[in-house]
């Protein structure tokens, strides 16, 4: 095979739920070894925060970095885009499998509308027509047929006749699974037929195939990472097992590596089933094959089932690399430009050849993090359809010990699986969530066993294996012995650190303080080992620098390092935690090693760059947690630790890591803590003369009721103790601030609430920057597209600003000048401003990285973390940047998971909901928000647009869009009241009936029929509010994937920018052709 | 208890099989499953086991059927974590019995990955498991010969097909006869210094066993003699050691045993690269092979050989275990093309 000279590489844009950080790795894994071998690199990826769309920059001697792409696209991930991107560049090849489904879709569209044959493009590693075997279910299960392979008994049926028909044939209950789906989208447990009927509605409108399946309740989970060359080599690098068994979706299941109750038989069984699947499919690169495993076989013989194949580098291969130590998707990208696996070396140990499959002598344990409390109504139950945002990865030599590291890891305020400090986490109405399984499934099982409630009894509920029961009931037993033991008995505490117990939990059940346990149990000497991954268990020795710590060794596998710095990593994805703190990290550790320092990384999140073998000088994948950063600091020495980029879970340490002695870089930590604490950045304020809005904090319903009355409504309510996990509200009146504070929030001396004046109709703008010893030493100024009341976090931003007053940028970098001051920042920081009129007020400041870090980098050509990083070093970093007058516009819009999350009300509010974000360059604004807004999957209408418009306001503000719409051809329907106001104010629309009314015609079906194909409904009350009708709309929309908008000012912004464009077009230009 | 070792080093751990002190050559296994069929295959007799993956006896013991020989082979095991609850479908009883049953000495709670470092780092090393009292007389099993312990005293026959193979048991695992067994074959198991010479036999099988290879002369004598008559021949593991002794060439010990069920082994003819389940600590040293014989195999990782074929003779071994169990099964197909070359007359 010749090698290619281009490759068009296919990113995954933002991330969502079921395609997170996870493709950043494994794109920037593949673009390195591309580069490696002399070839052009042309990468095609929205999402402006990863590593992969960096480009080179250049080192102190002018000399530019390697292993970077040649060119990039911020563009949507469309067919049309892609299109004028091939023709444009002429690529030989197409690299589609480190971009995750979204780019897998692409690639197989692309094919399928002829663009890649009659560009001469060819397709890398695995043909098209094997992904279609694997994607299309019908010639899935025939191939594994052909080779007496089984699968789920199952039928693919293209419409709801056939659907109901199949269910039929195979009997409920049924699984229900959508074929070209990521992460099980659409899919689920239908119980009978009434239920089959109400979830396949409007569903073939998105979906052209939808599986009925054999339900397989109670069957292990078993999956298989595999790799295959062209000349039929085959291995597998790893097998993982589901605690969760069958019918709870890999991506919500807690995952073990290896497989714990498999047997040699089963074991080696179900990977020479997978050996001989992936050679008779014809896949080259990697790919994981899934399975059900009966746990109680008839005949006593191996009984399974293949559940999928994916042709592709997946989240389950980010995890498998990053458990076993081998580089999955460096070796996938040298396999596709035709190397054999023997040809390869393993880059991590370079002891081995990449034909190798890894031994494990520790296990490591995934574990899902959810934010679903986030949302009103969403419910929490888990199943087929992936609703978690992010994982975790622990790595231990027990299961105890992982699973509880695991369970800190989350950061969810969880201690571990039971002795939690703030005494949350009691579950009880237990058997519920276990039979059920939910997110609290975990700490429902500690609170059954706290309970009397047996191994088996759970198993009966769970379908859990008795082993992992067994498991779990040891660590409650270790807290029993811990809580009848009043004195410091070592060979418990040594137990129960070998069981996974913190300091905090020992201190929790002993009554004594965190850092008073890590005293006692040092002087008996009870530390941790630090041991190393090395892929082959000790057998022989191999150079890694992937570390982690436990308490089943007696002896460390390293020795100190000399001259390093070391950096916190954020930890789990999360709703307000995305790739953008990872992209921060990994531009902390180029910087520091560009300087030629030892570098350090802390990090627990296996879908991560900061964690990839060869971005640090050691990586140590554990806790984020004060006590595990101090074992690692105390062991290392470093000569300072980073929090400013790591994200809130960093920035809490700050303060705690400068009161135990370690030198942390930058600001100090005592300063940070100013701008965290409400009272005292207020009284900074004041002291600076600087305007905030008016706010109080209360300790009674009483108080909160006066309050609020004497600021006016609508105020701002932010308990600091949440029951539902919903943190912040707008109250509109007293008696939604009532219905909040009574269902969200404990009002108490010890949990007061914050009571802020809701500033309506102002702006928005964001200050990031870095400064040095106080200093502003770069700024760079945005401004949201929607008005205060929509989370800066899901808030469309734009750079440079378009609307703000030169008057105001300057006031606001006046006032960030006066704030850097007198916190004498030194490092990166973020501060939020509300404009309306000539007043400028400063709603809060953030002494550390902020999301928009990469965003602002790359929009301004410089990087800040890289400055910040110097700053803190003390290097000379002052200059002319220029950040305000740019020749070019840049749109960051935010990306949903709504889709995914049944129940949640698709508004934006104060409270965070997006999952990611992309960002677009324009030649206009305008042409950058519709790009933008495209690249975070809106689609663009072409016919008939619903309007609903709650408030008399928003009809006023609104006319003039909708004559925009109405001259653009755009058919228009408007729901009653809205439509009312059109006719009287010449726009001519057709009126339809609410949902509830059940008149014809009505919104419903006009949605259902797919008459309109783009849906405008403002609620009533800004920030949103609960209102059914608009509910029942607005959520119909997502479900039936209408796109939606729901702000005032996007809408408008929308439509004015669509209407601009129609003559104008969209092109696709590279990143480096804006900036020439 | 404690395991000791030869320069007194110590690690403390607990119990979790049988109450009896024993000593031994302590080696390492790095394999994730399959402590089932490593504790009876009989390369392990004798010896104390580490097993570097922590987690073991997860999935209890199945009964006899999956085994590699009649009883539990080794004398001594070193875990990190013993799993007192198992489950499993097939399981009839937790490793902590079987090993009270089998007088099978067990410590846990040590730092396997510790051991196993020092273990690769002097390479044969004695040590004892010790419950209570002193440590005795630390004895080498490599001065003795272990084939000959661990072989059969008495031919057994398997089938009773057309095609009649001698299978030479140096201490084989059970998996070489169930590959071998088919409606075409019947299986002569002799013991390692049988002299089959006189008897009437289609081919010749040689199987896994532990030791030193050098230790083996009678063996070796004989298959020279089969080489004279010009039967075909498969070896496996010390059967590849025994026919490249016999065929001229020498073997060595290597710094570090191969101990897996993940290593990577290259046939030299086509470039195919098979993963293959290990237990061994010599090698054949390929440079002294005979001009007619050539490299089959060689590892991936270290270059060591791994297997021998004669040019134009039907005289082939591999260094690896083709039957798996426990391991990957990748190389199963050696068996059949050897019967099936035998089946077909080919050879």
């Amino acid at each position: 095979m010749t090698k290619p000279k281009k490759i068009l590489l296919l990113g995954s844009g933002g991330l969502r739920i079921g395609q997170a950080g996870e493709f950043d790795y494994s794109g920037s894994q593949a673009i390195k070894a591309f580069k490696e071998e002399g070839i052009k690199v042309v990468l095609m990826n929205p999402n402006i925060a990863t590593v992969q769309t960096d480009l080179p920059r250049l080192d102190s001697s002018g000399k530019a970095g390697e292993g970077f792409a040649d060119r990039v696209y911020f563009l949507p991930l469309t067919e049309e885009f892609a299109a004028q991107v091939i023709e444009k560049e002429k690529p030989d090849a197409i690299a589609l499998s480190f971009g995750g489904q979204t780019a897998l879709n692409l690639g197989l569209a692309l094919e399928a509308n002829g663009v890649l044959k009659k560009n001469n493009v060819r397709v890398l590693g695995t043909p098209v027509s094997v992904i279609r075997d694997t994607e299309d279910r019908e010639l899935f299960v025939q191939k594994l047929k052909e080779i007496n392979v089984k699968t789920a008994r199952s039928i693919a049926t293209s419409n709801e006749k056939e659907a109901l028909a199949a269910a039929k044939e195979i009997g409920f209950p049924i699984m229900v699974r959508a074929g070209f789906a990521l992460g099980g989208e659409g899919s689920g447990l239908v119980r009978d037929e009434k239920e089959l009927k109400e979830r396949i509605k409007g569903v073939f409108r998105s979906v052209s195939q939808l599986l009925i399946e054999e339900y397989l309740a109670g069957w292990k989970e078993v999956e298989y990472e595999v790799v295959r060359d062209a000349a039929d080599n085959c291995i597998t690098v790893c097998n993982m097992e589901n605690v969760d068994p069958m019918g709870v979706h890999t991506g919500e299941s807690i995952v073990v590596a290896p497989s714990q109750t498999l047997s040699n038989v089963e074991y080696h069984g179900l990977r020479e089933v997978a050996i001989k699947t992936i050679r008779h499919l014809g896949i080259v690169g990697e790919c994981n094959i899934q399975y059900a495993l009966n746990p109680h076989p008839e005949t006593g013989e191996l009984d399974y089932r293949v559940i999928e194949v994916n042709a592709r580098l997946s989240r389950s291969s980010a995890l498998a690399s990053k458990a076993t130590g081998y580089p999955l998707a460096a070796v996938a990208a040298k396999l596709i430009l035709g190397y054999t696996l023997p040809e390869l070396r393993n880059s991590i140990t370079k002891k081995t050849t990449a034909c190798f499959e890894p031994a494990l002598d520790y296990l490591v344990l995934k574990m899902p993090r959810w934010d679903l409390n986030k949302f009103d109504n969403a419910a929490n139950r888990i199943g087929s359809e992936m609703k978690s945002v992010g994982e975790v990865m622990a790595i231990g030599r027990s299961f105890e010990e992982v699973l509880q590291k695991a369970l800190r890891m989350i950061n969810i305020g969880a201690d571990g699986f039971t002795a939690h400090r703030s005494g949350n986490f009691k579950i009880k109405d237990y058997k519920d969530h276990i039979q059920n399984p939910t997110t609290q499934r975990i700490f429902a099982i500690a609170e059954a066993f706290r309970d009397g409630i047996t191994v088996e009894e759970i198993h009966e509920w769970s379908g859990i294996d008795v082993w992992f029961l067994e498991k779990m009931r040891n660590i409650m037993e270790t807290e029993n012995r811990l809580t009848t033991r009043s004195d410091f008995d070592p060979s418990i505490v040594r137990k129960a650190k070998k069981d996974g117990f913190s300091d905090a939990q020992i201190a929790t059940i002993t009554k004594k303080k965190e850092l008073e346990i890590r005293d006692i149990r040092k002087k008996a000497g009870i530390i941790p080992a630090i041991k190393q991954i090395d892929t082959l268990a000790g057998e022989f020795p191999a150079e890694t620098n992937y570390l982690y710590l436990t308490y089943h060794g007696s002896e460390n596998d390293v020795q100190p390092g000399s001259s390093q710095i070391a950096v916190l990593g954020s930890g789990p994805y999360a709703i307000g935690t995305s790739v953008e703190f990872d992209w921060s990290c990994v531009q902390v550790l180029k910087t520091l090693r560009a300087k030629g320092l030892g570098t350090i990384m802390i990090n627990s999140n296996p879908e991560t760059v900061s964690t990839d073998y060869d971005i640090s000088d050691r990586l140590y994948f554990d806790e984020l947690t004060l006590e595990r950063v101090l074992d690692i600091v105390e062991f290392e020495n470093p000569q300072g630790i980073v929090v400013s980029t790591g994200g809130q879970i960093a920035n809490n340490l700050a303060l705690k890591l400068l009161n135990s002695g370690v030198k942390v870089m930058g600001t100090d930590p005592k300063d940070i803590d100013k701008a965290e604490s409400r009272h005292e950045f207020s009284k900074l304020l004041d002291e600076l003369g600087v305007d905030q809005p008016e706010w109080t904090e209360i300790t009674t319903w009483a108080a909160a009721k006066k309050s609020a009355a004497k600021m006016g409504y609508p105020v701002l309510v932010r308990p600091s103790y949440v029951l539902s996990g919903a943190a912040m509200r707008i109250a509109h009146d007293e008696e939604s601030l009532e219905k909040f504070l009574k269902k969200a929030a404990d009002v108490s001396s010890d949990h007061p609430v914050v009571i802020s004046k809701f500033v309506e109709n102002a702006r928005e703008i964001e200050i990031d920057g870095v400064c040095k010893g106080g200093e502003l030493v770069i700024y760079a100024i945005s401004e949201h597209v929607e008005n205060a009341g929509t989370h800066s976090g899901d808030a469309t931003v734009v750079l440079p600003p378009q609307r703000t007053y030169l008057e105001t940028i300057r006031r606001a970098k006046d006032i960030t000048k006066k704030i850097a001051k007198s916190l004498n920042i030194t490092g990166p920081f973020n501060i939020q401003f509300l404009a309306k009129d000539n007043r400028i007020q400063v709603i809060e400041c953030n002494v550390r990285a902020s999301r928009s870090f990469p965003f602002v980098s790359k929009v301004t050509g410089y990087n800040f973390i890289e400055l910040a990083t110097r700053a803190m070093l003390g290097d000379d970093v002052s200059g002319h940047y220029r950040t305000v007058d740019l020749d070019y516009v840049a749109v960051k819009s935010p990306q949903f998971s709504f889709s995914r999350i049944k129940g949640a009300d698709p508004v934006r509010s104060v409270e965070m909901a997006s999952t990611g974000e992309v960002a677009v360059f324009g030649d206009s604004y305008s042409e950058a928000l519709v790009k933008s807004m495209m690249a975070a999957d809106f689609k663009l209408p072409q016919k008939a647009v619903l309007v609903s418009l709650g408030k008399e306001e928003n009809k006023i503000k609104l006319l003039e869009s909708i004559k925009q719409l109405e001259d653009m051809k755009f058919k228009i329907y408007a729901t009653e009241n809205t439509a009312d106001f059109l006719m009287v104010n010449g726009v001519e629309c057709e009126k339809v009936f609410k949902i509830s009314t059940e008149k014809s015609p009505n919104v419903s079906e006009l949605l259902t029929e797919g008459t309109v194909d783009l849906i405008i409904n403002i609620p009533t009350k800004g920030g949103g509010a609960e209102n059914s009708d608009g509910f029942t709309i607005r959520r119909q929309a997502i479900d039936l994937r209408v796109p939606l908008i729901t702000n005032r000012q996007l809408a408008e912004g929308f439509i004015h920018a669509l209407s601009e464009i129609q003559g104008s077009g969209l092109e696709a230009k590279a990143w480096d052709e804006y900036r020439q | 208890m404690r395991l000791i070792f030869q320069d007194n080093t110590t690690f403390e751990g607990e119990s979790f099989g049988a109450d009896v002190n024993v000593a031994g050559e302590v080696v390492f296994a790095t394999g994730m499953t399959g402590y089932v069929e490593a504790f009876t295959d009989p390369s392990f007799a004798g010896q104390i086991v580490v097993l570097t993956y922590p987690l073991i006896g997860n999935y209890g013991v199945p009964d006899k059927s999956t085994w590699e020989s009649e009883k539990m082979q080794i004398a001594g095991l070193v875990v990190s974590e013993y799993s007192s609850h198992y489950s499993h479908h097939d399981a009839l009883s937790s490793l902590s019995e079987w090993c009270k049953a089998s007088g099978v000495s067990a410590i846990q709670g040590v730092d396997t990955r510790a051991i196993t470092k020092m273990l690769r780092e002097k390479g044969s090393t004695l040590g004892q498991l010790i419950h209570s009292g002193e440590a005795g007389v630390f004895s080498d099993p490599n001065t003795e010969n272990l084939v000959a312990k661990v072989s059969p005293k008495e031919v057994k026959t398997y089938g009773n097909g057309p095609i009649r193979i001698i299978f030479v048991d140096c201490g084989a695992k059970e998996n070489i006869v169930r590959s071998l067994v088919r409606p075409e074959t019947t299986i002569v198991r002799v013991p390692w210094d049988y002299d089959y010479s006189k008897e009437e036999y289609h081919a010749l099988m040689l199987s896994n066993g532990p030791g030193d290879p050098q230790k083996c002369g009678p063996a070796v004598e004989q298959i020279k003699k089969a080489m004279a008559a010009g039967k075909p021949i498969l070896g496996v593991c010390l059967g590849n050691q025994l026919l490249s002794l016999a065929a001229g060439a020498t073997t060595y010990k290597l710094p570090y045993g191969h101990r897996g069920q993940n290593v990577p082994c290259t046939d030299v003819e086509t470039g195919r690269c098979y993963i293959t389940s290990q237990n061994h600590g010599f090698a054949v040293d390929e440079a002294t092979l005979p001009s007619d014989w050539k490299p089959w195999f060689k590892n991936a990782n270290d270059g060591s050989n791994e297997g021998i074929k004669h040019a134009s003779k039907p005289w082939r071994s591999v260094q690896f275990h083709p039957e798996a169990s426990p391991g990957p099964t990748d190389t199963s197909w050696i068996f059949d093309q050897f019967l099936n070359d035998l089946i077909a007359n080919k050879i």
